[in-house]
């Protein structure tokens, strides 16, 4: 799957994702971490009831950047876990997780020690 | 009856507030939502076609599809943590809005930001704590829901 | 002698004399159409201290110091000093007053503190409590915004009605005797204002919150001292902006007061401190739209401290104005009042300054 549509979707869905978020921020009184947990939580129930594999496979990374993808790829381990077992069900989101959460920790953590903020620039 | 007189005045109360909240917007300019819509759209819709493309250039490396999401994933997150620490991941926020909120930069972001200002007060209580001032509620509210469906699931399939 | 007037106004028959002042803003600040009227501008929001909070407390010790300077006074010449900030347990004040060893009296009143320990400095003084005293209120972007509002590295755009912190910091010398050499400017009024609350819970919509406080206590003043609008120069508010200037001035209008006269004499701090060409060369394109082509407009205790003690009290100086009525703004929201559904009270308190 590496044709030119392929690339269309990837940048239509996931375009389509950050436009509606930035609905939401200029027309609700909605601040960016609500937002950032109702895509999130949103990705993980559109999952559960199966609407957002369709979305992965149609658009790719499209689907997966945007943090609905986070919530999809949450639901998914704990789905794909639920097949084998009670534990793999509990420990299937975080497994599924676990290599971005653990250099988003290690690595911003890291960024933080190191850099010191800037004063605003002045808008 | 005392009660529904001061639910009655609250009901007053609210009703004069919404009133003048409308007043006060009517002298309030509006975002330019066309604009920021056109911005995020165009902006979020890049940032996921060059993670596209990046990914594609993994598996034509040898990668597996997973492993190679993965990378991406892992390179989203710290590149913006990184544009956060050099003090640009918030002009270019200001300019692109949602279109680089809402993708996974937006979360890294959210860690790096709060953390980086609470340097003084330490490693531990400071920057440790503060990390997860955003991102916590995201982890939590994420995680939360997802071992529930895990667990939905756990059960149905017995 | 009855010193208090109508309803919640004071007269000050003793006499309270503006004796010196002192100001210190940051770069943004310094960049903007007053540049000339501050004492130091910094290059370095740091001002060379490790924290942001410890650069506003230094900030508000250099305002304080300054101010002394310019009455000819020293240190010790200081009975009392008051003074306020946003940050919580008023951290900037109460460590300035660490390093003064000046007697000290620590006050909240959000944005409108300037106002607040101008008042309350101008009382001491007629009462006879004190000879000379010091009042002055600071404010940092840095330290407010990490405090209120957002982490400043975090990627987020503000809507056209959203403030910007000042980072500045302004005080007065107030004396029972005008110092020589300059212009004796007296207190001759004071009111306090009530709180109230429109029920805005929009953070970014402090200027309607503030608004119809700013307005009451106009008003009231105007009815207790007996004065017409036009009794003075200039009516300035302290950080209403842009919309909360439009929403005071047809408010003002409505409650019957001559438009030509509102129109003319009536303005707001907040909206004097930058200018629109800032906004556009603040960095990042599509920033000027964003605050639909007006310049930023500055907020915070320091706001209204700075273009007072810089601009607004040169200008009685030298002449070019004989009578103000300064009225501080103040929200007063906490960082918790808004998790909790809280929306944003106001209050305001006014100062007629005049040339003798």
């Amino acid at each position: 799957m590496n044709g030119w549509t392929d690339y269309l979707w990837t940048f239509l869905i996931g375009g389509g994702f950050c436009l509606l978020g930035q609905i939401l921020l200029d027309t609700t009184k909605l601040t960016a971490p609500r937002i950032l947990v109702i895509f999130v939580v949103s990705g993980v129930v559109l999952q559960a009831v199966g609407l957002y594999e369709p979305l992965v496979k149609l658009a790719g990374s499209g689907a997966t950047v945007p943090l609905p993808g986070f919530g999809y790829a949450l639901a998914k381990g704990a789905m794909d876990g639920a097949a084998k077992g009670f534990l793999e069900a509990i420990t299937g989101p975080i497994k599924a997780t676990a290599a971005g959460v653990a250099v988003a920790i290690t690595f911003g953590y890291l960024v933080s020690l190191i850099f010191t903020p800037k004063s605003p620039k002045g808008n | 009856m005392a009660d529904s007189k001061e639910k009655q005045e609250k009901k007053q109360k609210k009703e004069i507030s919404k009133a003048y909240e409308k007043y006060a917007s009517q002298f309030t300019p509006k975002p330019d939502y066309f604009g920021n819509g056109l911005k995020a759209f165009l902006i979020g819709g890049l940032i996921c076609t060059a993670a596209f493309w990046f990914q594609n250039r993994l598996t034509a490396g040898g990668l597996s599809e997973k492993d190679a999401g993965t990378f991406v994933t892992i390179s989203l997150v710290a590149l913006a943590q990184l544009l956060t620490g050099l003090g640009l991941f918030d002009s270019i926020a200001k300019f692109a809005g949602a279109g680089v909120i809402v993708p996974i930069t937006g979360f890294a972001n959210s860690m790096v930001a709060p953390a980086i200002e609470y340097k003084k007060e330490g490693p531990v209580l400071g920057v440790g704590a503060k990390l997860f001032s955003v991102a916590g509620p995201v982890l939590v509210c994420g995680i939360s829901s997802a071992v529930l469906v895990g667990l939905i699931y756990w059960f149905l399939g017995k | 002698m009855n010193k208090k007037i109508g309803k919640q106004s004071m007269l000050f028959p003793s006499g309270a004399y503006l004796r010196g002042r002192g100001t210190v803003v940051g770069k943004k600040e310094g960049e903007g159409p007053l540049a000339d009227c501050f004492d130091l501008i910094l290059q370095d929001d740091m001002y060379g201290e490790k924290s942001w909070e410890k650069a506003e407390s230094k900030m508000l010790k250099e305002a304080m110091m300054r101010a002394v300077q310019r009455a000819g006074l020293s240190k010790e010449d200081i009975d009392v000093m008051l003074s306020g900030d946003l940050l919580n347990q008023l951290m900037s004040s109460s460590f300035m007053a660490r390093d003064l060893h000046i007697p000290f009296l620590g006050l909240y009143g959000a944005c409108s503190t300037m106002t607040e320990s101008l008042v309350l400095g101008c009382m001491l003084i007629d009462g006879g409590f004190a000879q000379n005293i010091l009042a002055g209120a600071s404010s940092h972007f840095c330290t407010a915004e990490r405090q209120f509002r957002m982490p400043v590295e975090h990627g987020n755009q503000r809507p056209p009605s959203a403030q910007w912190t000042a980072t500045a910091a302004g005080s007065v010398v107030v004396g029972c005797r005008p110092s020589p050499g300059i212009p004796a400017i007296r207190a001759t009024a004071a009111t306090i204002g009530k709180v109230i609350d429109p029920g805005i819970s929009d953070a970014n919509q402090m200027g309607a919150a503030m608004a119809p406080a700013a307005v009451d206590t106009l008003l009231n003043h105007l009815e207790d001292t007996g004065r017409a609008i036009d009794y003075y120069d200039l009516v300035v508010t302290g950080d209403l902006g842009f919309i909360g200037k439009d929403i005071m001035t047809d408010l003002l209008i409505d409650a019957g007061l001559p438009a030509a006269r509102v129109l003319e004499r009536y303005d707001d701090c907040g909206t004097m401190l930058f200018s629109k060409e800032q906004d556009v060369h603040g960095g990042g394109s599509g920033c000027g739209q964003s605050t639909g082509g007006r310049a930023d407009v500055g907020s915070g205790c320091g706001c209204s401290a700075a273009v007072f003690a810089g601009s607004l009290m040169r200008k009685l100086e030298t002449g070019k104005m004989k009578r103000l009525l300064l009225i501080s703004t103040g929200a007063m929201l906490s960082t918790i009042s808004p998790f909790q559904g809280e929306s944003i009270p106001g209050i305001a308190h006014a100062v007629a300054l005049e040339v003798e």
